[in-house]
């Protein structure tokens, strides 16, 4: 009886989904054979990866996914998304599930380490930050102190939390929820005087206040939060393929390459920077293994860092963040894509 | 020889008062006086009863009907400082986004492929539930080979007849959440019956082999189930040899509502009494001809509440596959709130609303259909 169901059941699974790969194929070789990219995506994260009305998954981590698939294929829609939850999202890396994970993940020794786990790059520096009614008359976190602090309980929210009062002498008290969602209900119906999580979310949870305008993000970001794409530890062509995905973005803003202009750049720009980016000058991109025309691809399809950032998560955006440490460089931020030569 | 019947005190002499008729007043004040205030104590809680509903009925309504937002395009129709008055459930985010909470991402152009689909399940479920219905034994043919496979083609793609592969990654919804609830009712009948009559055999290896899988699948939660599945199976699989995502939660899902309706089976197994196996195996009937002509019909009537309890448990179980990551209609609830064009303060609750409604009509459904049959099948046993 067992064994029938068991034979049932796998004799369904494998004619369904077992996909027998090579085990000794690279990264890259697996993608291509495939024929799509398996990105790991947030499940969801106003901005970072949103289904919209048709289902489609849009928002700055799905932008770098597309992005990559666009430097392999020349194709921004061949790649298949498995959104994954906190928990789940190493485990589905490391057992090969997925190819990369864009699902804002902070970069920390522990998971660089021991978890087996590579950070190709840093696409979105962020921080903790608090929310407060405007009632509170509080222009700074540190007069926060004798505050309750809504905040999700188990993350390093929490913690760093906890870190920022003992390092400031204040007193606080945490009222924790096992969801964000629930924090964010509690504190807007009073029941604490400040929510605290991630500064990229802390606009778009302003939203859910009756009156937004009651609500301010007080100024002080009390945590390091550099969140970027993940890969398996070992494949080093596909660690850079990453990587330079991010830093081709990165340089194309810097070089004024847009979405718009590429092509037109591409026929007609001399500027030698530009010619090596486009692919018109030197083949960096047959050295990572991708066409050279790889990231005239990602910037025509997708788009430069600063227009992918616009678009899900900027000021003209529903999210509406300030480029803050995600300026380029040249701006006073920490952006800074390498050379491509 | 003549008996004169004695005297007896009790024989009435006399004719007594004729009783008043039965009282055939009626109406409203009459039956509140009877069946709301019949006593002091019936009066207090009908009156506690009757604060309790005039507080929580018309704000639930207003919040559902009257001030509720039915257009809109973004999450600036449903707040208070745009609109300019008190905004109750927000059914223009609900209207924005039915087709993610139906479909969830399935590829558009495909999407008369699911639609295609729930009528196949719908022409099923009708054939099959309707008791009247011409030709049931096909019905049932149809109901647990062609659906199944009818679906698993259009659903997953069949290349070879031109229906192009959709990875089950893009199934979402109310889509996900009916295949799911379907493979686990389709599957879990037939086992739970065959499980149920192993347990019960004379054999002792096909008994012991059925007390483990029941056992063992009861003695674990749900969601144990589904975590091993999703998160530890992976770990455990060759490199590169991936069982789809959608595939391992049905195969917990099947396993855990074969093993409860095994016992629910069990149960109305044990109610018939033996004079019916011992008459029908006097008639000299084989085994599988007494369980289906005699033993079945009878044990599976008087466990319809069971059965149907079960299914309604199953359905609603189902939500827990969002936990390991399946967009089943909750999730793309989940998914779909988080947008911050729809950024709003009543948009979590009608979302969640949305979803209270469409799993409550469903199981009321299911409800309404069992107490039906059985006041059907239990006609033979009115007085």
């Amino acid at each position: 009886m067992k064994k029938a169901l068991s034979t049932i059941a796998f004799g369904f699974a494998a004619t369904v989904a077992f996909t027998g790969v090579a085990a000794a194929q690279t990264t890259l070789e697996q993608v291509r054979e495939r024929g799509e990219l398996i990105c790991g995506s947030n499940p969801g994260l106003a901005g970072f990866g949103v289904p919209d009305a048709q289902g489609n998954w849009t928002g700055f981590d799905v932008d770098y996914c597309r992005a990559t698939a666009a430097a392999i294929f020349g194709d921004p829609n061949a790649v298949s998304f498995i959104p994954l939850s906190a928990k789940d999202r190493f485990t589905a890396l490391q057992a090969g599930e997925i190819d990369v994970l864009f699902r804002n993940s902070t970069s920390t020794i522990t998971r660089d380490t021991s978890l087996g786990l590579d950070f190709p790059g840093i696409n979105y520096y962020d921080g903790q930050g608090f929310l407060v009614s405007t009632e509170l008359g509080v222009t700074s976190a540190l007069e926060l102190d004798g505050a309750s602090v809504c905040v999700q309980q188990g993350t390093t929210t929490e913690l760093n939390l906890a870190d920022y009062f003992r390092r400031n002498n204040m007193d606080y008290e945490p009222v924790t929820f096992a969801q964000s969602v629930e924090a964010v209900e509690a504190y807007l119906s009073g029941r604490c005087d400040a929510f605290t999580t991630d500064a990229s979310g802390l606009a778009s949870e302003r939203l859910r206040a009756p009156t937004p305008s009651d609500h301010i993000i007080l100024p002080e970001i009390i945590s390091k939060e550099p969140l970027g794409p993940v890969v398996r530890h070992g494949d080093n062509q596909w660690a850079d393929i990453i990587r330079w995905v991010h830093y081709a973005m990165l340089e194309a803003e810097e070089y004024g390459i847009t979405s718009e202009n590429a092509a037109e750049l591409r026929d007609t720009s001399e500027a030698p920077g530009i010619r090596r980016i486009l692919g018109t000058e030197g083949n960096f991109g047959e050295m990572l293994g991708l066409g050279n025309d790889w990231a005239f691809n990602i910037i025509s399809m997708v788009g430069n860092y600063g227009e992918v950032f616009d678009r899900n998560i900027g000021e003209g955006s529903p999210v509406g963040l300030s480029r803050g440490l995600n300026a380029l460089y040249t701006d006073g931020g920490l952006q800074y894509g390498h050379p491509i030569r | 020889m003549n008996v004169v019947a004695p005297q007896r005190s009790f024989v009435r002499a006399e004719q007594v008062d004729a009783l008043p008729p039965p009282r055939t007043a009626s109406g409203p004040v009459l039956w509140m006086r009877e069946n709301l205030f019949s006593g002091p104590i019936n009066t207090v809680v009908t009156l506690v009863m009757a604060w309790v509903l005039f507080w929580t009925i018309p704000p639930i309504i207003d919040y559902l009907i009257g001030s509720a937002v039915w257009t809109g395009s973004d999450g600036s129709a449903c707040r208070e400082d745009t609109t300019g008055r008190e905004v109750g459930a927000c059914w223009a985010f609900v209207i924005d986004r039915i087709n993610y909470f139906v479909y969830g991402s399935y590829p558009m152009e495909l999407r008369w492929r699911p639609n295609i689909f729930f009528l196949v399940l719908a022409v099923g479920i009708v054939w099959m539930l309707w008791l009247d219905a011409p030709k049931r034994g096909i019905g049932a043919i149809y109901f647990f080979i062609v659906v199944p496979l009818l679906s698993y083609w259009l659903l997953a793609g069949f290349p070879m007849i031109g229906l192009e592969e959709v990875p089950t990654g893009l199934w979402g919804g109310i889509l996900v959440t009916i295949v799911v609830s379907a493979v686990g009712i389709v599957v879990s009948l037939p086992f739970g019956v065959l499980l149920a009559l192993g347990r019960r055999s004379h054999l002792p290896i096909v008994r012991l082999v059925c007390v483990i899988v029941i056992e063992f699948t009861r003695g674990v939660p749900l969601i144990t189930v589904l975590f091993m599945a999703n998160t530890m199976l992976p770990l455990f699989l060759a490199e590169g040899v991936t069982v789809d995502r959608l595939v391992r939660p049905l195969i917990g899902v099947a396993f855990f509502a074969s093993a409860y309706m095994a016992e629910v089976i069990r149960g109305g197994l044990q109610a018939i009494p033996k004079g019916q196996y011992e008459g029908a195996m006097s008639l000299g009937l084989s085994y599988p001809k007494m369980m289906y002509f005699i033993i079945l019909p009878q044990a599976l009537r008087i466990v319809i509440p069971g059965i149907v309890n079960t299914f309604i448990g199953l359905f609603k179980d189902t939500t827990l596959v969002s936990i390991v990551g399946i967009f089943d209609l909750i999730r793309t609830v989940e998914s779909a709130r988080v947008d911050p064009v729809w950024s709003a303060p009543s948009v979590n609750y009608s979302g969640y609303a949305f979803a209270a409604i469409f799993y409550f009509l469903c199981c009321w459904g299911m409800s309404w259909y069992s107490q039906s049959v059985e006041r059907r099948l239990a006609a033979s046993e009115k007085r």
